[in-house]
Formats: structure tokens, sequence, C-alpha cells
């Protein structure tokens, strides 16, 4: 009874996410150390959050544009544009306020251009939204002209590296932002909608699902958590780095979503297992890192522990557990 | 033939064949014989086991009791690929091909022969066109096979099995997306490989095609053997009693419906056409009235009912619903007026495959009812139980994905889907294709209910038994054009088959006059 409660706690992702925060605690006895200094936590705990945020929330969108049978390369882009019409605002002299606005926005039209690609032109996700990824870096660049561009503004400094009730900022937004999404999904009809749309879209059209503006939606939405990743990581450095902000997170964030167990080819998503996925990432990261490896190690040993989870995840080993249940069910009969 | 005929030794033999998955019998002590040179068909509802006897006669399952033998010789098949050897070949209903690959390349895809160890392309083809002629196929062999109809690709599917294996054919349900013409094609291919002394296992749901080429018949129910029979001895509600267990009667043709349905259209086409697809069309439709539409594959039937749903817009022409003309711009706006369309093919347009039968069931009403005002999961369950038992769809449970179910129940669930949002309109496009006769007759019945309830339906089917059974109106489709409306006395088969014959008939003189 009691296992059974535990149940959806029993799962690859948690089971592999407790195995890598174990290891790096054997390799650095400190890690689950926490402590309280100047009004907030720190510890390495509290890092590999923190650090995960940016990943985290280019999953939360991810998972959705996944669940459609789509993928969105260009959140990485994205970042970096939200990052260098931000700073490029404040220092302009607007306040820190439409610095934001504008940045959010800009991440929506982003994703709304995706959207249209995808549903209305029918072009395959992979590509249409390869296209502002490379595209937008180039944009990015033109709004920075070229430059870092560094700012002073204490706002926009606290997005990335203040803290609320104890935790980091960018903590905070991504629960936040977490259990806004999943609460929107889960409670009204676009989480089922968005599955069906992924699983069949001519079926689900026929059945009277808006396909074309649910897509539209969902990519937006993509490019809206990918403009906040972008606030956060800039910041934190205090600057916009188009060339940089962002760099390569698009796929951290598909690993992510996959990590978490949504299939790429559409339907069935977790929005939740997903950013899980995220903080396993970076618990490697981080683990490496604090362990002493050098950070070369980071990638191979990343490859290993991420075949490790999608062999637990596979359809063989599915139906070698399922084989051994129906064993023990057997051998209990007889007994 | 006659030496065929008299050879009583089985080809290939299960004797007391047993397969359990997990708690139930898929087969329970079967016994099946096949006869050098005979068409045997194997009947049975889904879930009667002729899958599973195939697949253990095709090595793709090991049985769990009993033997199967070869020429009179216990055999043990590890896979197809080792029954294959052994003489035995497969044909499915999706045609398992390369489709981006040419006609040749596909006869001898891994077996082609080589020169220096380059394949050699001129030969392949020669063999290929020389294999093809044989079965009265003169086609481009160097073309993908992609780019020919289904009945095409089955022959070469065929001509493929025979080549590799060359004793035993399985033909499972080959007839299923092929019109009425590339049936009677196949059935000449088959009719030769029989005289050559072939053994044929023909599985099917068309009973008249069963009558039509079969030497014998074996019938399973929920895993038993309920006979094997020569078909001379039978008729068609022998077989249905055989297969059911029980009588089942369609309705006899209703009178008085054209009295209750005289009263003004619920909804009324006027010129409809769209170029390219269908030449415009005039219907009215009323409450209480099924217009059923007859007519061949591509002769626009389909093209028809997705311009009144909204799926395609026809690019002249006029719409009303009551007096107010409509615009049906998308399905969205079809199902605002209450539409519902079940489409032609379930798998691609129809079942939302990895979700569940309760999503399933109430995805329309879920889109009508728009993104937030979400119904909850009692609520959908609720829905889709009352669904579930109205329509008799048999699923474990409702929250299983609905791909796992058997055709017909996919088929309910689907009209369940529609009959959820309370429509007023309902267009069923093949509704009865391809599924079991219990599921059939459930469909059937189901149409009559709904008619008489006072929806307006729309119901296209290939069998014009069945459509002249319900119908209170017939419309028939030829060429992309509207031909021939019917009514009274005139909705019988054979005037439906001269209305759609009579193109033939015109095209074979123009071509003469040529």
């Amino acid at each position: 009874m009691k296992l059974k409660k535990l149940s959806p706690l029993v799962n690859p992702q948690s089971i592999a996410l407790v195995v890598v925060l174990l290891v790096n605690w054997a390799l650095f006895p400190g890690f689950f150390n926490v402590t309280w200094q100047d009004g907030r936590l720190f510890g390495s705990l509290i890092d590999v959050l923190n650090r995960g945020v940016p990943v985290a929330i280019l999953a939360i969108g991810m998972s959705a544009v996944i669940a459609t049978k789509g993928v969105d390369l260009s959140v990485g882009a994205v970042m970096a544009i939200s990052g260098a019409v931000a700073a490029t605002l404040v220092t302009d002299g607007y306040p820190a306020s439409v610095a934001v606005i504008a940045a959010l926005a800009i991440g929506v039209l982003c994703g709304v251009w995706n959207g249209v690609l995808v549903a209305f032109l029918e072009i395959q996700p992979i590509i249409a939204t390869l296209v502002l990824m490379v595209a937008g870096r180039g944009i990015a660049q033109l709004i920075t002209a070229g430059s870092i561009v560094t700012f002073a503004d204490p706002l926009l400094i606290s997005i990335g590296t203040g803290s609320f009730a104890g935790l980091p900022m960018p903590v905070v937004i991504a629960i936040v932002l977490l259990f806004i999404s999943v609460f929107v999904v889960r409670s009204s009809a676009v989480g089922l909608f968005i599955e069906s749309v992924g699983v069949n879209r001519a079926a689900a059209s026929l059945a009277g699902i808006r396909s074309g503006l649910l897509l539209v939606a969902v990519y937006g939405f993509s490019g809206f958590c990918a403009a906040i990743s972008g606030l956060i990581v800039a910041g934190d450095i205090k600057g916009a780095d188009a060339n940089n902000a962002g760099l390569w997170l698009e796929l951290d964030a598909i690993l992510a979503v996959v990590i978490g167990g949504t299939s790429l080819l559409g339907g069935r998503f977790s929005i939740a297992m997903s950013v899980l996925g995220a903080i396993i990432i970076q618990a490697m990261n981080t683990g490496i890192l604090v362990s002493g490896f050098p950070p070369e190690f980071n990638l191979v040993v990343k490859a290993g522990v991420i075949i490790l989870i999608f062999t637990m995840q596979s359809p063989l080993a599915t139906r070698l557990i399922e084989m051994r249940k129906t064993q023990r069910a057997v051998a209990r009969k007889a007994s | 033939m006659v030496d065929h005929q008299t050879d009583n030794s089985f080809v290939l033999e299960a004797r007391g064949v047993i397969k359990i998955f997990g708690q139930s019998r898929a087969l329970d002590g079967v016994n099946f014989g096949l006869r050098r040179g005979e068409v045997h068909a194997l009947l049975g509802e889904n879930g009667a086991g002729k899958s599973t006897l195939i697949k253990i006669l095709t090595g793709a399952y090991q049985p769990d009791g009993g033997e199967v033998l070869l020429d009179g010789e216990p055999v043990h098949f590890a896979d197809p690929l080792h029954a294959q050897s052994h003489g035995i070949g497969t044909v499915y209903q999706e045609v398992n091909l390369l489709p981006n690959r040419s006609v040749a390349e596909n006869l001898f895809l891994g077996r082609q022969p080589t020169r220096f160890g380059f394949v050699r392309k001129s030969l392949i083809e020669k063999n290929a066109r020389e294999l093809l002629s044989r079965y009265g196929l003169d086609i481009d062999v160097q073309a993908e096979l992609g780019t020919y109809s289904v009945a095409v690709q089955q022959i070469v599917a065929i001509a493929r099995a025979v080549e590799l294996s060359g004793k035993v054919l399985v033909l499972d349900e080959p007839t299923a997306s092929l019109d009425k013409l590339e049936v009677e094609k196949l059935f000449e291919v088959v009719t030769q490989l029989k005289e050559r002394g072939m053994a044929i296992v023909f599985i099917t749901h068309f009973l008249d095609q069963v009558f039509a080429i079969s030497d014998r018949v074996t019938i399973l129910r929920n895993g038993r053997l309920i006979g094997t029979e020569p078909l001379s001895g039978l008729t068609r509600t022998d077989v249905v009693r055989m297969m059911l267990g029980k009588d089942i009667t369609f309705a006899p043709a209703v009178t008085g419906i054209e009295e209750r349905a005289a009263g003004p259209a619920l909804v009324e086409f006027t010129e409809c056409g769209k170029a390219g697809k269908i030449h415009p069309f005039s219907l009215k439709i009323r409450r209480g009235e099924v217009v059923g539409v007859a007519g061949l594959l591509g002769s626009g039937r389909t093209e028809m009912a997705r311009i009144m749903f909204g799926a395609d817009q026809c690019d002249a022409g006029e719409i009303r619903i009551g007096d107010k003309p409509v615009a049906l711009k998308s399905p969205v706006q079809a199902i605002a007026h209450g539409f519902g369309f079940c489409p032609e093919d379930r798998k691609v347009e129809g079942i939302l495959g990895d979700l569940s039968v309760r999503e399933n069931i109430v995805i329309a009403l879920q889109g009508k009812l728009g993104w937030f005002k979400a119904l909850n999961r009692d609520e959908q369950m609720e829905i889709a139980g009352k669904f579930a038992e109205d329509l008799d769809i048999r699923a474990a449970s409702l929250d299983m994905p609905v791909k796992l179910l058997s055709g017909g129940n996919q088929q309910k669930v689907i009209l369940a889907r529609w009959l959820a949002t309370d429509p007023n309109f309902l267009i069923l496009d093949e509704p009865t294709r391809g599924i079991d006769v219990g599921a059939h007759a459930e469909i059937v019945r189901t149409i009559n209910r709904l008619r008489e309830e006072g929806l307006a339906l729309l119901v296209i089917s290939s069998e014009l038994d069945e459509i002249v059974a319900y119908s209170s109106r017939i419309v028939v489709m030829r060429d992309r054009e509207m031909v021939a409306e019917l009514t009274g006395d005139n909705i019988n088969p054979s005037v439906i088959v001269q209305a759609i014959a009579a193109q033939h008939e015109t095209v074979s003189a123009e071509g003469a006059s040529v």
C-alpha cells in the first residue's frame, strides 16, 4: 500500500537524480551542506537549482512544443535577443519595467513567427525554427551593435542575482512559472488539445480543434519562456552577450524534455518531469565542477548518464520489468 | 486441377494449437488444414483468433501447445523469415514494401543479382517485367512503387511473396482498401495462383468476397474452432451464424421514412463544387432521414463529405442552414452548427491513437466548449462511460489507449465522439468498412436509431445491401459528379449498380469510337 502511494515518485528520472546527487556527495562530502547567510541560502544544492534555471525554463516551453510533435531550436537565439533588447533599452535610458516587457514581447513575437511557419506554411518544425536559430543570433548582434552591452540597472540585475524568501530570484521565477504553466495546462483543456495535435493533427483538426492557433500559441509560449531565460542570464552577468548568451542551451532543453519522458514523436507530456530532467543535467554539471574533476570530463560523463537513463526508459527495459513482475506473480500463485 | 483437388494431404496444418496471452487463451486447441490449390477463407469476428493463428503458422508466434505440420512433418518456425524459407509467404493489408524504391527493386530486394558486387539494374528490371506480366500487370517497373495504386502494390507484394516462398500464401485482409475493379483484378491473380497449385489463406471481412473466391472456410470464435466446411454447401446466413453464434438480421427496408422526412431541409447545398475535386452538386438533407451515398472509390464521395463538413471549401455555390446562408470555412464552424464527421480512414484522420478511449470520446465536445471550459476527469468519465455503454464499446478500461481497440470498437469510439456533441447532422464516410460483423450490426442499428431520434444523416458506403437497408434516399456519385438521386422503389442494389456502371459503358463506347 505504502509502495503504491510512493510509486509516482519512483521513476527512472527520480532514481537518476538521487544517484547523481549521491555520487556528487561521495565525491564532494560538503555537497549537501546548505548555509544561511545574509538573508539567503547558500550551498551546492542551491547552486544546482540556480544554475539549472535557464534550461529548466526553456524546458517548460519546449515540453509543450515537443508534445505537439515539434521542436524549437531557436530558444537559445531568442534568449540572446531578449537579453540584447533589455540591455540596450536600459542603457538608452528607458525604465527597467519597459525593457523587461519589451524583451518578453519580442520573445513571444519570435515564437509566434516560428508558430506561423510551422502551423500555416507547414514547414517542418526543425527547419522552421532553425531559421531563427541562425538568424536570431545575428539579430541580437545587430541590436547590441556587435558589442557586449553592460548595464547597472538594479531591477534588471536582481532578476539574475537577487533573492526572494531566501531563494535565488531565478529559482523563484522558475517555480512560479512551473506552477502557473502546469496549472493552466492541466486545469484547462489546453493540455488535452496539445496532446491531440501531437498524436494526430489531422484527426484533431477534424474533431474541431483549432490546431493552427494552438501551434502558434505553443511556439509563442516557448518564445516567452526563452525570453525569461534570456533576462535571467543577462541579469546574472549584468550585460547582454549576443554571441554567447544561451549558446547550445536549446539542445540541453530538448535533452531535459526527453529525459523527462516526453517522446519526440509528440503526445503525452509532463512539464514537471522536464524540469526534473533539467535539474538532473545541472546536477551532473555542478557535481563534476565541485568534485574537482577537469571540466573536460563533464560532457563524457553526461553522455554516460544519459545513456543510462534512456536504457532504463527503453521498451526493452520495460518488457524485462514486466516479465519479472509476471514471473513473480506466477511464483506467488504457485506457492 | 483434378490432381490438386483429390490430393487431400495438407500442405500446412495446425493440430490442437494453443496460445495463451496473460490470463486468456487466444487459441484453444485449434485445428486447421490447408490443401494445395485451394483458397481457404479464415473468418471470425475481431478477437476470434484469426491473426494469432496466422502468426503461429507463419512463425511470428510460437504455440504454447499443439503442433504445426508442413507436408505432414512437424516443423518449428523460429520467425517469419524461417517460415518464408519453407515456402510460406504473407501479404498484409498495409503493404510492407518500400514506396520510395522502384517496383523492380522492391521485387528483388535482398536477392539482387550482382556482378562484381554491383547490382545488375537492367537485369532486375527485365526480370521484374517478366514476373509481373505473368500477373497481367504491364507497368513501368522503374517507377517508384508508391506512385501506384494500393491494388498494384498489393499485386507486387503478392508477386514478391510467391517468388520468395511459393507454397503457401497468406493474404491478410488484402482487399480492405481496394475498390471493386481492383478487387476483381486481385482475384484474377489469386485464381491463377490457385491453379498453379498454391495453397492460399484468405482473411477478409467481406462475405461476398469469401463466396466469390474461396473453396473452403474455417471459422473461429473466441479462440475456438467452430468448423471447417466447403463453401458450396453454405449460405451467407450459415456463415454469419457460425461467426456470431447467433442470428443477426439487418433491419428490413424501413417504410414510411419519406413521409416523416417531408419537413423543411435542415441543411441545403446548392451548386457547391470545387475545381479538380468535385463538380457542383445540390442536395437537401432533412431531419429524420438518412441520405445514402453510393459510388466507387475516387468517385467524389469523400470530397463531397469533406466540403459538407468544412474540411475543404467549395469555390462556388451556397450552403444554407434553415433559411440562413452560412459559410463553412472550417470543421470548427461546421461543428458549431451541430455537424459531425466520421472520416473514411479511421487511423489517419479519426482516432488519436496514443490517447485514451475517454479522451477520444470527449475531444470533440471539449473542442466545442473551448480551451478554458475544461471537462474535469469525472465529467469525462461519465460522458465516455455513457456512450461506451450506449454503443457497446468493448474496452478493458476507458483509460486504455484507443489504438489497442479493434477496428470496430475504434469506429464506435469516433461515433461516440460525435454523439457526445449532441449533433443534428452526422456525416459517416464508410462507417462499417473493415470492421467485424458484430460491430457492423451495432453501427447499422445506431444509424437507424439516430434517424428515428430525428437526426439528419449522410452515410457513404460501398456495401449496397447495407446502404439500401437504412437509406431514405440514395445519391450516386460517379467520376466526381452526382449522377443520380434514387428514391422509393429505385432504392435497390441493381439500380445503384446500373447508375454506377453507366460510366464504364460510356467510357468504352468513347474508347471504341476514337
